[in-house]
């Protein structure tokens, strides 16, 4: 296996030429994906390689974006649509969520729908109103869609590709706060499947549980608590919906705890769906109340706050050192 | 009412032809339709204002849910699908009932749908491309639209052949152009250059709404903005609709990008069998556009080209026959089963609709006489 190191932009660059390449259905469409390669560069050089009809560079529209999408899916295409910032993913919200998500259930399976959109989110990268988000818990609400968001330039390489290979609509969250941190890149090997969650740190006293940017708090709380004698299972969640219980009811039975994070607001959230769940399938296990550490449930703050708003290392502690005293 | 002089109307609401400069460039596409394609006309509009009466009376009898009626938009629907050719595709909204049926879609399907048994569900690639109903007004320009893009990607228009150049068409209403995604639909064709026609069948009304509150200027313009040429026509006239309809898809398909038909008609009926336009329309405008029938009109036009009664009364006959069939075939439709519920939310397995549908069968088998 060879292995390289890749932040997560490049990965999630690689991965697309590589579906690109294996797949000519598989095109690009988005605002400013082609000559400049995407604010953030992920698509960067593709178009040079690929040719304009591979990657569009569309109308500044995100609901013309997601609803042509659904028309090239329709002829035969695998668009793969990129949302510029999460926080203006709202005006393509009706295409995702009443047309994409239903028009295979509309069709009663004869057409399939292989779209995916690709959604940059989260905060701790100091930018403006509506580019700090997390709006995944809207997507995994509807019924029709698969919801996935990577933690590791790996996970990116690997998921892009798998997410473009499903045959229903992904919308594949990107912790834009990671775009930049290099990790291993294994270019060949069997990936884990887009839809398993992980144990990525085993442990016997509490298990946390987070996606995306937040694994990498998660590590560091890993680390500060064992400093402390406490010893934590942390598992990457990986994909949003559905949710892979497995590997974190295994570890509730182990640890008994159970901790949450995530940058989304609390109220109504991913973390609210896992805490009922383990509730329901895990009761005799639990030793303490699943706790959730959460974006607060107000807007996101401007950007000289996001460190008050956003779980850090000492409120997950907090949380995980709440649920040891029960 | 809304008739303006940019208006193409190629049959007076006499029956006449109309010859003049305006319509001299759309003439020569009535020279392709023999006899028997214009009995089709006729015919189609007929059987199938039959059937809207029949469905809205099975709606009333309790059968169905809903009715979507199109009673009165007959000539806009008809000449427009005539116009298209097999290898076209199809985007309709919601009333275009007779479009469907042109291309080849078992008319039990709406239906179905609107009894409540399906979402829709055919499969456009056995019903001549025609593709699904979108009730979200104006969506399915966007969809359309992309499709078109595909189109053009493939190499599928402006090859030249007629036998494989493709065009799409598209159907929205009055009240649809004040959807950001028909705004963004004409933005993406214009920028891509679609094989595609808009055809906004502008029936006067949203529901309730008049179009005067949808736009102060003649709705035909709203298009040229966006750079995609735009013709007004009678949409009462189905000999208009069918030729600038196969003008628009016959440039569409050689290449010159896309077009929008504003088909001026009326809404003789209500929104759907939910609305009561009594309490907001007048009997002045009723009488205005009952003059200008699609169906009378080119009655009298078939009848100066010396058609027979004979004809005629078998054009009844079949309409009362496909009304006996609807309904026949209506009280006979079996309610669909729960694993309707869980089949094809997605394509590939998915692990908590199978969980959920595993449990609610197990749960139904718990009843006695359960189904499961």
């Amino acid at each position: 296996m060879t292995e390289r190191m890749l932040p997560m932009s490049k990965a999630i660059n690689e991965g697309l030429r590589r579906a690109m390449a294996d797949d000519d259905r598989v095109i690009l469409m988005g605002e400013d994906i082609g000559t400049l390669g995407g604010v953030f560069r992920v698509t960067e050089g593709l178009k040079t390689e690929f040719g304009e009809n591979r990657v569009l560079d569309t109308p500044l529209a995100e609901s013309g974006i997601v609803g042509t999408a659904i028309g090239l899916a329709m002829r035969g295409y695998r668009p793969v649509c990129e949302i510029q910032f999460e926080g203006f993913i709202f005006p393509g919200f009706d295409q995702i969520t009443s047309q994409l998500a239903k028009l295979t259930y509309r069709h009663e399976g004869s057409q399939s729908f292989p779209v995916v959109i690709r959604v940059p989110y989260g905060g701790h990268i100091g930018a403006v109103e509506h580019h700090q988000e997390s709006p995944e818990t809207y997507f995994a609400h509807t019924a029709g869609l698969r919801v996935v968001s990577p933690a590791t330039s790996n996970d990116a390489f690997w998921m892009i590709q798998q997410a473009i290979a499903s045959n229903d609509p992904v919308l594949f969250f990107e912790p834009k706060s990671r775009y930049w941190h290099k990790g291993e890149v294994a270019d060949d090997g069997v990936p884990v499947p887009m839809h398993q969650s992980r144990v990525v740190r085993t442990g016997s006293q509490v298990t946390l549980v987070g996606h995306g940017a937040m694994l990498a708090q998660l590590m560091q709380v890993a680390d500060v608590a064992e400093s402390e004698g406490t010893s934590v299972e942390v598992i990457d969640l990986r994909s949003i919906s559905p949710i892979d219980y497995g590997p974190i009811l295994e570890s509730v039975q182990k640890t008994g705890h159970l901790v949450i994070a995530q940058e989304a607001p609390g109220n109504v959230s991913v973390g609210s769906e896992i805490a009922a769940t383990i509730a329901e399938r895990a009761f005799y296990s639990l030793e303490a109340p699943v706790l959730r550490v959460s974006g607060f449930d107000t807007p996101f703050p401007p950007a000289k706050l996001e460190g008050d708003y956003l779980p850090d290392v000492d409120r997950i502690l907090e949380a995980v050192d709440r649920s040891l005293a029960y | 009412m809304s008739y303006t002089e940019a208006t193409i109307q190629l049959l007076s609401p006499q029956g006449a032809l109309v010859e003049n400069d305006a319509t001299a460039p759309y003439l020569p596409h009535l020279a392709a339709l023999d006899d028997e394609r214009l009995r089709d006309f006729h015919r189609q509009m007929v059987v199938m204002r039959r059937f809207d009466i029949e469905a809205g009376n099975l709606q009333r009898q309790g059968q169905l849910g809903l009715w979507i009626p199109s009673l009165g938009q007959e000539a806009a629907q008809v000449g427009s699908a005539y116009a298209a050719r097999p290898q076209d595709h199809i985007f309709p909204s919601y009333r275009e009932h007779v479009v469907g049926r042109i291309r080849g879609l078992d008319l039990m399907k709406i239906i179905e749908m609107l009894r409540g048994n399906s979402h829709g569900g055919w499969v456009p690639a056995e019903t001549g491309n025609f593709h699904l109903f979108t009730l979200v007004i104006g969506s399915q320009t966007l969809h359309a639209t992309g499709y078109a893009m595909g189109v053009a990607l493939d190499g599928k228009s402006g090859t030249g052949d007629p036998t494989t150049d493709t065009a799409v068409l598209v159907y929205f209403g009055d009240g649809a152009t004040s959807q950001g995604d028909v705004s963004e639909s004409f933005v993406f064709a214009s920028s891509y250059r679609t094989p595609q026609v808009f055809f906004l069948q502008n029936n006067h009304w949203a529901i309730s709404v008049p179009v005067e509150r949808q736009s102060r200027s003649p709705l035909y313009l709203r298009s040229t903005g966006f750079g995609i040429p735009s013709v007004q026509i009678d949409g009462n006239d189905v000999l208009a609709s069918y030729a600038v309809t196969a003008a628009g898809l016959e440039a569409a398909r050689s290449g010159a990008g896309p077009c929008f038909i504003e088909a001026l008609t009326y809404r003789m009926g209500a929104h759907t069998s939910s609305d009561d336009p009594t309490k907001y329309r007048e009997d002045e405008e009723m009488r205005f556009w009952s003059e200008r029938d699609p169906i009378s009109r080119f009655e009298a036009y078939l009848r100066a080209r010396g058609e027979g009664e004979e004809f005629f009364q078998d054009v009844a006959t079949e309409a009362e026959d496909l009304a006996a069939d609807v309904r026949r075939r209506t009280s006979e439709l079996e309610p669909p089963t729960s694993s309707k519920v869980f089949s094809n939310v997605y394509t590939d397995p998915h692990p908590l609709v199978e969980q959920q549908a595993a449990w609610y069968a197990a749960y139904e088998a718990g009843f006695e006489g359960g189904d499961a």
